[in-house]
């Protein structure tokens, strides 16, 4: 099950190589978002999260806010 | 949407999923960098400046107003600089030895760094602010920017760009 991590959590484990990935459509993370994250937006998760990202690596995930 | 994103990670045989619940508006609320279309504009954080002097509330007047520069008043800020107050100078102050605490008004009006400078600056217009303090979503202070400067900006950025963001 996920842990849910504030934006300090956040840093450090991005510092220790982990992926950040916001699950908004396209138009809102081009819109804005995180610095160095990249777009998977939740539609697409099944077929893009098995592509993009590694299994045994830590991923974080974020939205817009408490949605 | 991350909860179920989380969740659906897990079901897919992720391992080591976190969730950042708060999102990016409280990574850009905190003045942390972004990138994407909005953060080409100039934002609050830019023009706030971290030279505001700053104070306890059991400071004495007296040895406050001796470090206060070119500010017209001094953020009240706790162990953790967050902000719980302001005080404006006067030049009529005569009770060097008073406390800030008696003296300042609790509670100010505070501004996030990732606001479009453009809605600052017509916010402090309307608010009649100046400066403005701006700080994290938990208080934190991070600076104060003069309505000067912020319109000044949000001018440039206009003729820069050809319209607000």
């Amino acid at each position: 099950m996920a842990k849910e991590v504030l934006r300090e959590e956040v840093r450090e484990l991005v510092g220790g190589g982990a992926a950040v990935v916001e699950v908004l459509p396209a138009d809102e993370y081009e819109h804005e978002h995180i610095q160095g994250a990249i777009n998977i937006p939740l539609r697409n998760l099944d077929r893009e999260a098995p592509e993009r990202l590694r299994r045994n690596e830590p991923v974080i995930v974020y939205c817009n806010d408490y949605q | 949407m991350s909860g179920r994103a989380a969740a659906r990670l897990d079901g897919l045989g992720f391992r080591s999923v976190f969730r950042y619940t708060p999102g990016k508006m409280d990574w850009a609320a905190n003045g942390l960098p972004t990138e994407g279309h909005l953060a080409r504009y100039p934002r609050l954080g830019r023009v706030a400046r971290a030279d505001v002097p700053t104070c306890r509330v059991d400071e004495r007047i007296g040895d406050v107003r001796d470090r206060r520069a070119s500010w017209p008043i001094t953020v009240v800020v706790d162990d953790h600089a967050v902000v719980v107050g302001v005080l404006r100078h006067d030049p009529h102050d005569v009770d060097r030895f008073a406390r800030v605490e008696q003296a300042m008004r609790p509670g100010p009006i505070t501004l996030r760094p990732n606001i479009p400078l453009a809605t600052a600056a017509e916010y402090l217009r309307r608010m009649g602010l100046d400066p403005a303090l701006v700080t994290t979503s938990d208080g934190v202070l991070l600076g104060a920017a003069r309505r000067e400067d912020v319109e000044r900006l949000a001018t440039e950025t206009v003729a820069r760009t050809g319209g607000k963001p």
